[in-house]
C-alpha cells in the first residue's frame, strides 16, 4: 500500500494534469475533455509511479511503454508527458495547431509517445507486438494499453485479446477507462456489451476492477497486475467521464466538446479549488 | 527456361537472412504452408510467430514489433494482407513508417482456382497511394531473394508482392538488388514495354513475336512499383517510338496510369496500357487460361505494341 504523502503527491499531480488538458482546450475551440479527464489518475499514477521512466530518455530501452489505445483522449498523455519535460511547456498553448508538436492524436513525432493510434481498437496489438518484442529480447520491462469503453465494439480488440492470452503475455497490462459514455451518448444505450469483466476473463485474462479515481487502488492493481503469471491482466477503471469539472461530469457534450468563456472559467475555478482540498 | 517459385524463394530468403540477423521476425496467418513462411517456422521457432485468421491484429502486432526494433515480416495472400489490414496498415504502420515487411502472396490472377475472393487485382495500387509506402513486384524466385535482403537495411515499411505460381528466372544471381531501379530484360529500340511482375515474362515473349515480325521491343522490369523514379522511365523511353506498360493489376491507379503521370506533358509517344479492366477476377483450372480471358497473354502485349506504333 502507498503511503500518505505518495497518494497526496499523485493527486496533485492528477489535478495538474487536468489543468493542463483544459488549457490545452482552451475557449471556442473543440477538445476531449471527457475522456481525458477521466484518466487523471490513471496516468499520474504510471508516468509518475508506476512505470519505468527515464525523464532525461524517452527512448532509454529500458523503459516502461505506455499506449493510448483510445487516442483521442491525447490530451491527458500530453499533459503527463510535459510535467516529464519531454516537450516545452509552450507547446501546450500550440496543441493541433499547425506548426505546433503536438497532433490531434498521438504521433511519434511527440516525445513520449509510442505509436500511433486514433483509429480505435488497434492499440492493444499494438501492445501485443511490443509484449512480444520485449520478451524476446528477455527485456523485463512492461508495456501498458489503456482502452476506452466504447471502443469494446471494435472487432480488432477481442483479436488482440486473443492473441495475448494465446501468447501467454504476462508482461502486458490493460487498463479499460469505464466511465460509460462515448461520442454520442451513454455506452449502454449505444451499443450494449453487458458483462465486460466476464468476457475478457472468458479470453483468458485475469481482470481485476477499481476505482479509477482513487490513486492507492490504481497502484494496487498495478502492483497485482504484476504477480500475475501466465496471463495478461484487464484493469477496469471505474471512472467518471469528465471528472473534475462539475457540469462536465457525466455527460457526452464534452467528450468533444468546447467551452466558452463563462464555462472555462468556471472550469478553471473548479480545479483551483480542489488545489486546496489535496 | 527455368521455372521456380518465387514464395518457396520469399521462405528460403527469411532462413537465410534470419540466421545472421536476428531482429528477423515472422508472423502469419494460418497461411504459412502457401506463403512459404512456415520454413522459417521450422527454423527459429521463437521468432516466428502462429497469429491465427486474424489479419488485422496480424498488421497491428508486427507494428508494434517493429516499434520495438524488430523487422516483422507478415505474410498472408495478397487480398488479406492489405484489403483486411487497410488501416491498420495506413495507421499503425505507414504514419509511424515503421519497418514492418508485409508479403502479399497469391497476387494478382496467380491464385486461378480460388476465383474472385482470393484474386487480388487492386492491392498494388492501393498501397502505392499510401504516403511512405514501399511497393515491391518481383517478377522471379531471384529477384524475390534480393529484394528481400534489400528491405533488411532499407528504413520504413515495405510491402512485396509474390505471384503463386513458378515463373521463369531472368534475374542474375550475383548482384543485390537497388529499390527504385528498374532493370532491362530485352534491348531494343523501336518500343519500350515497361512492364512489373509476371508480365515481364509475357512482356518477354511478347518481344519475341514482335522481333518475328521485325519490330524491335525493350522489356524494362519495373519491379519497384514505388518508388517510381522519372529518371529511369526517361532514360528507357528516349529514342522510343512508343510505350507499353504492363500489370497484373486493375488499370485504375495502377503501372500505366502511374507512370502517364509521371511523363505527361514531357514524353509525348503513343501509349497503350496492358492490365485488368475494372472487374473481378474469376475461376479458371490454370493461370494461363485467366492470362487470356483478362487480356494478358504476350499475344495482347504484342498487339498493343504493334497498335501504339502504328499512332
Amino acid at each position: 500500500m502507498a503511503n500518505e504523502a505518495v497518494i497526496r503527491e499523485l493527486k496533485a499531480i492528477a489535478l495538474q494534469l487536468r489543468c493542463n488538458v483544459l488549457e490545452m482546450i482552451g475557449t471556442g475551440k473543440a477538445g476531449h475533455w471527457g475522456g481525458s479527464s477521466s484518466l487523471a489518475e490513471t496516468m499520474a499514477v504510471l508516468y509518475f509511479h508506476s512505470m519505468n521512466v527515464d525523464r532525461n530518455n524517452p527512448k532509454n530501452p529500458e523503459r516502461d511503454r505506455l499506449l493510448l489505445s483510445k487516442g483521442h483522449a491525447a490530451l491527458i498523455q500530453y499533459a503527463a508527458l510535459c510535467e516529464l519535460g519531454y516537450f516545452p511547456r509552450e507547446e501546450l498553448q500550440r496543441v493541433k495547431s499547425l506548426n505546433g508538436l503536438l497532433q490531434g492524436h498521438p504521433d511519434l513525432t511527440v516525445p513520449g509517445i509510442e505509436a500511433v493510434t486514433g483509429s480505435l481498437g488497434q492499440g492493444l496489438s499494438l501492445g501485443v507486438g511490443m509484449s512480444l518484442a520485449l520478451r524476446l529480447d528477455k527485456i523485463p520491462n512492461r508495456v501498458y494499453v489503456i482502452m476506452g469503453d466504447g471502443e469494446q465494439s471494435e472487432g480488432q480488440l477481442w483479436e488482440a485479446a486473443m492473441a495475448a492470452s494465446n501468447f501467454k503475455l504476462d508482461n502486458l497490462t490493460a487498463f479499460l477507462d469505464w466511465n460509460k459514455i462515448q461520442a454520442t451518448g451513454r455506452t449502454e444505450d449505444i451499443f450494449s456489451i453487458p458483462d465486460l469483466d466476464r468476457k475478457w476473463a472468458a479470453f483468458g485474462w485475469e481482470v481485476l476492477k477499481v476505482d479509477g479515481h482513487d490513486i492507492g487502488q490504481i497502484i494496487a492493481g498495478i502492483n497485482q497486475a504484476k504477480t500475475i503469471k501466465g496471463k495478461p491482466t484487464l484493469i477496469i477503471l471505474d471512472t467518471i467521464k469528465g471528472k473534475g469539472v462539475s457540469f462536465a461530469e457525466n455527460t457526452p457534450t464534452y467528450h468533444n466538446g468546447i467551452f466558452d468563456e463563462a464555462k472555462y472559467a468556471q472550469a478553471k475555478a473548479e480545479l483551483e479549488a480542489q488545489k486546496e482540498t489535496i | 527456361m527455368e521455372m521456380k517459385s518465387l514464395r518457396m524463394a520469399y521462405g528460403e530468403a527469411l532462413v537465410e537472412f534470419g540466421k545472421t540477423n536476428p531482429d528477423i521476425v515472422v508472423l502469419e496467418a494460418d497461411l504459412g504452408k502457401s506463403t512459404m513462411s512456415c520454413l522459417f517456422k521450422d527454423a527459429f521457432p521463437d521468432r516466428h510467430f502462429e497469429m491465427g485468421i486474424a489479419e488485422q491484429n496480424m498488421a497491428s502486432t508486427a507494428a508494434g514489433l517493429a516499434l520495438a526494433g524488430k523487422i516483422p515480416f507478415y505474410s498472408t495472400f495478397a487480398v488479406f494482407a492489405v484489403g483486411r489490414a487497410y488501416d491498420q496498415i495506413r495507421c499503425g504502420i505507414a504514419i509511424p513508417q515503421a519497418n514492418v515487411r508485409i508479403c502479399g502472396s497469391s497476387c494478382g490472377l496467380s491464385d486461378f482456382g480460388d476465383g474472385k475472393t482470393h484474386q487480388s487485382i487492386e492491392e498494388a495500387n492501393i498501397m502505392c497511394t499510401i504516403p511512405g509506402m514501399t511497393v515491391l513486384s518481383p517478377i522471379d524466385a531471384v529477384e524475390t531473394r534480393k529484394m528481400v535482403k534489400a528491405t533488411l537495411t532499407h528504413k520504413g515499411p515495405v510491402y512485396i508482392r509474390v505471384n503463386r505460381n513458378d515463373l521463369p528466372v531472368y534475374t542474375p544471381v550475383e548482384g543485390d538488388y537497388e529499390i527504385g531501379k528498374m532493370y532491362r530484360i530485352v534491348e531494343g529500340s523501336d518500343v519500350v514495354i515497361f512492364a512489373t511482375g509476371a508480365m515481364v515474362w509475357k512482356s518477354v515473349e511478347a518481344a519475341a513475336l514482335l522481333k518475328d515480325e521485325g519490330i524491335s521491343a525493350e522489356v524494362i522490369n519495373v519491379s519497384s512499383l514505388k518508388p517510381l523514379r522519372k529518371s529511369e522511365i526517361l532514360k528507357y523511353a528516349a529514342g522510343k517510338k512508343a510505350i507499353v506498360t504492363a500489370d497484373e493489376s486493375t488499370k485504375i491507379g495502377g503501372l500505366g496510369s502511374a507512370i502517364a503521370a509521371l511523363i505527361m506533358g514531357e514524353v509525348n509517344l503513343p501509349f497503350e496500357q496492358i492490365g485488368i479492366n475494372d472487374e473481378f477476377g474469376t475461376s479458371a483450372h490454370s493461370y494461363g487460361e485467366l492470362l487470356e480471358k483478362f487480356g494478358l497473354t504476350e499475344h495482347d502485349i504484342a498487339r498493343a505494341a504493334k497498335k501504339a506504333l502504328k499512332n
